[in-house]
């Protein structure tokens, strides 16, 4: 079970949250001008990052915000988690290099 | 039957305390600190248990949780019964009663050994190869044959009658394995100040060192003798305010950011556990850092005939005779390729038992301390010299020795020694299960000869035995350092400094692989795996086919598959491929190492999640009335919902036409509570419900209701519902019963994400109120008596409107509105109010033959309506138009949830599938819902169907059978006839509009 630090209410384990999917997916500001191929990329088209991820979590079962995090999907380490409307931090990766 | 085979002294056990146990049929006696390995070896029992596939005899190899033969049922009484226990970390207790497995009519006879007389024709993957064909006689006849013969112990039958707890702990170190390491990083972290908790599968903590000999032990840790130490080191540990010990406590899995699983046993052990007393508790660590000290198994040599009973671990006749006061047997032969496997025949020999010879299958001279001390007490050395057979039917009574030639091959004359008990000793494997399962990254160390820990994946340090690091002295400087790296590392100020890493150690390194074989003869099975009964030929058999990694071979072989998961013979099976490949170790890879670590039981994970515990139940504020009354409830995702109320001799079917009549004749009572509700208030609450609704919500006035359709931005229906607009800045949004949840996370998504800026509040209030659904043409007149400050005539409150008032003189939400086609009201007053409300309206409507109705016949109702529930008429790939709902569309709206993608050119198409009713051509005949709809009858080929029913229902109102459904061009075919195709025949049907009942809405009006 992952640790996940919400912003607003710090590390909380992963089942008070509900994942929400690839983050900074906006919605067209408006539909109509949309092609169709730009409405389907916005509907269905994500990445599938081997590495650094940024996706959304909704602190469901706690102050239910949603926010955005940055996580490694090959270690499931988390490098930041930040407020919607926030643009993703630099990444420092921090390395862990134990035995 | 009197303990021969226990020492007159030494050992941890209390002979003062004698304890009675049974094993099979026969009765014996132990100790207290006996396990029932070590109390059947006092007693000279050896014979456990039948080997899987060939059902060979088979003993005690381990002294620990590696053993993978010596596998008993442990019963207590009829549902306490725990099968495959490893007999050597089952504590005795008075009256401890297990049985031997795999075996019948008995132990000693097992007719089931005739399968080992057929294996030559068992080989490596026989069930593949053998059950094949013919195709079902598989699942017939060879698996339930093949269960019913090999197996291992039988499941319970009765439910488990104990408790089981469960708890979440945090701490700084989490320290796993309290042998001389794990103490010693625990004692280290503690001192600095951390929260420490230290774990151990074992009773006592201690590790190997309570393995060393009690007296005359040489073990020496920091100047003083490690028994000292080791208690001393427990005592202060014990004291420590901010330590936590856990004994009888494995941890079994370890998982993300550091949380690991403990599985703490606290009344297995107890002969009389009390009553109430939790029998396991499962603990969730989440640790800062982590501490693994997990030590190291020794490996078995595969030689011919290595699996007899009477041959064990060296380390483990060790244990059985430092720790238990066991002689494991009189007459000895130890074989081993390492030096540190001569302690073992060291204190065997002090013990008085016979050591018959130590044949060293190294190359080398053996020189080192160990066998030089062996010399001197006058031990025979083999040297360069290997077993190649033994002999004995239920116990070793002798091997076969041989002298390696200059290649290193077993030639000459072969000598055969009888002896009843013989240690092997392939050298040490760092045990690295739990640091694999961190994901941490294993390294190959040549030197060694073992894979180590090397990149870590999460904030995790190895200490000692499991990353090489051996020796006493080494081991305490190795958890020393950890332990105070831990604490700093957890952000503690560490005063002490904290040591370099000591190097891992050589003295244990042994021969990896299959021991070599004389040219020319064939001998017996070596096995590599003791619980799957796997050889050397298995392994080196399925690399000759072709099988190239190891996890292939795995599966095809089952080597490291059975519930010890190869603790014993993964290093083993690995090397012998990768010598039949002629590649290196890593290059062929290790297997996955997955938690359990040791099997757990089903009890430990389903903790207090039992019985009415396992799932959350939700009832409305009427449930105790609805039950008082007869009704039948039925699950609604986590709600129980009445589905009807059967008066005296009523089934269903009579129940529903009965309450289908009397709402639509007179009056039915219905609790709609659990439809879900959400307060919509803000300033720009209509702008937001603009934009999620397809509807114009600006336009609707305040006092007013609406039908709503939510679609998501695909353009499907997600679910629907009534709205009404209490205030300029507030709605009252109504949603399904199984949706309310979802809508209300796709609303707050949309407010916090896309439209921050707008000023709206949303509040889930489907538990603030009771829903009181009054439906009939006789809804009014069962109502007015109650209300004050209202006038609900039909002027004044006409469909669709939405009041504040009093009934029974408490607040009240008044809507009119009908899910029946009928005159409606809905009743919402604060849940507390609820039964009360209920029950007056109830009592007026006496008098007007108010009778409550459940779901099903809200469903009938609905259906005679054509008024869809999402989910059950929908299915994600339906549009609003699809349902034929597009006059609800606020179409010249600049946007809202789903509205371009109502602009593709595929929702356009004629083809789509729409909603229609259905009916059948034989009026008593109910459709079944899910049924697939053909146009042609009695088709010569199949045909893809070109819709589906999805409500069906027998309508008592129109005594008919009645059924709505998707079908393709649908609203175009009114009046074709149609077939359900059902596996007896097909049902013609006949096209038609999904509103059977009173279309043209009148009643509505009443
Ligand atoms: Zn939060």
């Amino acid at each position: 079970m992952l640790l996940i630090d919400c912003p607003y209410c710090g590390a909380r384990p992963e089942l008070e949250f509900v994942y929400g999917g690839q983050a900074h997916v906006a919605r067209p500001r408006n539909p109509a001008e949309c092609s169709d191929e730009q409405w389907a990329d916005f509907l269905y088209w994500r990445d599938n990052s081997r590495g650094v991820h940024a996706e959304r979590w909704r602190h469901t079962h706690g102050c239910g915000q949603f926010f955005n995090a940055l996580r490694d999907t090959t270690n499931d380490h988390f490098l930041a988690t930040y407020r919607v409307g926030e643009a993703a931090p630099a990444l420092e990766r921090v390395a862990r290099p134990r035995t | 039957m009197s303990a021969t085979f226990r020492a007159a002294s030494g050992g941890r056990i209390d002979r003062g305390r004698p304890l009675h146990f049974r094993f099979d049929e026969h009765d014996y006696t132990g100790f207290a600190g006996d396990t029932l390995a070590s109390a059947l070896l006092a007693n000279g029992v050896h014979l456990l248990g039948r080997s899987f596939k060939y059902h060979r005899p088979r003993g005690i190899l381990a002294a620990g949780a590696e053993e993978p033969n010596a596998l008993v049922t442990v019963r207590r009484d009829g549902a306490r019964v725990t099968p495959n226990l490893r007999a050597t970390q089952v504590e005795l207790y008075q009256g401890l009663e297990a049985q031997s497995q795999n075996r019948w009519p008995s132990l000693e006879l097992d007719l089931g050994a005739v399968s080992g007389l057929l294996s030559p024709f068992i080989p490596a993957g026989f069930y593949y190869k053998t059950f094949m064909w013919p195709r079902n006689a598989w699942q017939r006849l060879y698996e339930p044959k093949i269960r019913a013969a090999a197996g291992l112990g039988r499941a319970p039958e009765e439910a488990d009658p104990d408790t089981y707890s469960s708890r979440f702990a945090h701490c700084d170190v989490l320290v796993v394995g309290a042998g001389p390491a794990g103490l010693a990083a625990a004692a280290a972290a503690a001192a600095s100040g951390a929260r420490v908790i230290l774990c151990d599968e074992q009773p006592e903590l201690g590790g190997s060192l309570l393995s060393e000999a009690t007296v005359h032990s040489e073990a020496v840790i920091e100047g003083e003798p490690a028994d000292r130490w080791m208690a001393n080191t427990v005592r202060t540990l014990a004291a420590h305010p901010r330590v936590t010990l856990l004994t009888r406590t494995t941890a079994f899995g370890y998982f993300p950011h550091n949380l690991l699983g403990l599985n703490q046993r606290l009344s297995d052990h107890l002969a009389r556990p009390d009553s109430g007393q939790p029998r396991e508790r499962q603990w969730q660590v989440r640790a800062k850092e982590v501490v693994l000290a997990t030590g190291a198994i020794e490996r078995p040599l595969v030689f011919p005939g290595n699996d007899r009973p009477g041959i064990l671990l060296a380390a483990a006749a060790r244990t059985y005779l430092n720790r238990y006061g066991v002689l494991a047997g009189s007459r000895a032969v130890l074989v081993t390729a390492c030096d540190a496997a001569y302690q073992a025949a060291l204190d065997l020999h002090r013990a008085g038992i016979s050591v018959k010879a130590i044949v060293d299958v190294r190359s080398g001279s053996a020189d080192g301390v160990l066998p030089e001390a062996a010399r001197r007490a006058g031990l025979p050395i083999e040297t360069r010299s290997t077993v190649i057979g033994t002999s004995g039917r239920l116990r070793v009574s002798a091997v076969r020795i041989q002298r390696l030639d200059a290649s290193g091959v077993p030639a000459g004359p072969a000598r055969r020694m009888g002896c009843d008990l013989v240690l092997m000793s392939g050298g040490l494997t760092p045990s690295v299960h739990l640091f694999s399962q961190s994901r941490g990254k294993l390294a190959w160390d040549e030197s060694l000869g073992a894979f180590l820990p090397a990149q870590a994946a999460e904030p995790v340090r190895s200490a000692g035995a499991c990353r090489g690091v051996f020796s006493l002295a080494a081991a305490v400087q190795d958890g020393t350092r950890a332990g105070l790296a831990a604490a700093q590392s957890a952000g503690i100020t560490v005063a002490a400094a904290i040591a370099q890493m000591p190097p891992p150690e050589t003295s244990a390194v042994g021969i990896l692989g299959a021991l070599p074989l004389p040219r020319g003869i064939r001998t017996g099975k070596a096995f590599v795996d003791w619980q799957n009964d796997v050889t050397s030929r298995d392994l080196a058999l399925a690399a000759r086919e072709g099988f190239r990694s190891i996890e292939h071979v795995k599966r095809y072989t089952t080597t490291g598959m059975a519930t010890d998961q190869g603790k014993t013979s993964n290093i083993n099976a690995l090397a012998i491929v990768a010598a039949e490949l002629d590649k290196a170790m890593p290059q062929v890879g290790l297997t996955t190492f997955r938690p359990p670590y040791t099997p757990i039981s089903f009890g430990s994970f389903a903790g207090f999640a039992r019985g009415e515990l396992f799932d959350p139940v939700r009832t409305t504020p009427m449930h105790d009335w609805a039950a008082r009354h007869g009704a039948v409830f039925e699950n609604v995702g986590l709600w129980k919902r009445a589905r009807y109320f059967p008066r005296q001799g009523e089934d269903m079917h009579a129940a529903v036409a009965r309450e289908c009549l009397a709402a639509r004749g007179h009056c039915g009572l219905f609790d709609g509570s659990t439809l879900g509700k959400i307060e919509v208030v803000g300033k720009d609450a209509a702008t937001f419900m603009n934009r999620m609704y397809v509807n114009a919500w600006t336009s609707l006035a305040v006092g007013r209701c609406r039908y709503g359709i939510l679609l998501r931005d695909d353009g499907f229906i997600y679910d629907d519902g009534v709205v009404a607009r209490t205030a300029e800045d507030r709605f009252h949004v109504t949603t399904t019963t199984g949706g309310a949840a979802g809508v209300l996370a796709l609303m707050e998504d949309y407010r916090q994400t896309e439209w921050p800026d707008l000023d709206v509040w949303l509040t889930s209030t489907t538990e603030q109120w009771a829903v009181i659904a009054v439906q009939g043409p006789s809804a009014r007149r069962v109502l007015e008596p109650l209300l004050e400050g209202i006038d609900i005539s039909a002027a004044a409150m006409p469909h669709m409107s939405v009041a504040r008032a009093r009934i029974c003189g408490v607040p009240m939400l008044l809507m009119r509105v009908s899910f029946t086609g009928e005159l409606g009201f809905e009743v919402n007053v604060p849940a507390d109010f609820g039964p009360a409300v209920w029950q007056a309206i109830y009592d007026s409507g006496q008098k007007h033959e108010i009778a409550p109705y459940g779901t099903e016949t809200m469903h009938v109702l609905r259906a005679e309506k054509g008024y869809i529930i999402v989910g059950q008429d929908t299915d994600g790939t339906v549009t609003a138009d699809d349902a034929g709902l597009s006059w609800a569309v606020g179409k010249s709206k600049p946007d809202f949830l789903g509205k371009r993608a109502l602009q593709r050119p595929a929702f356009a198409s004629p083809y789509r599938k729409q909603l229609v009713g259905l009916l059948t051509r034989e009026p008593q005949c109910v459709l079944e819902e899910g049924a697939q709809i053909v146009s042609t009858p009695q088709r010569a080929a199949p045909e893809a169907a070109i819709g589906h029913v999805t409500s069906s229902y027998y309508s008592a109102s129109l005594g008919r059978s009645i059924a709505l459904a998707l079908l393709r061009a649908g609203r175009a075919r009114m009046g074709e006839t149609l077939y359900v195709a059902m596996p007896d025949g097909d049902i013609p049907v006949q096209v038609a509009s999904p509103i059977f009942y009173d279309p043209q809405g009148s009643r509505l009006n009443g």
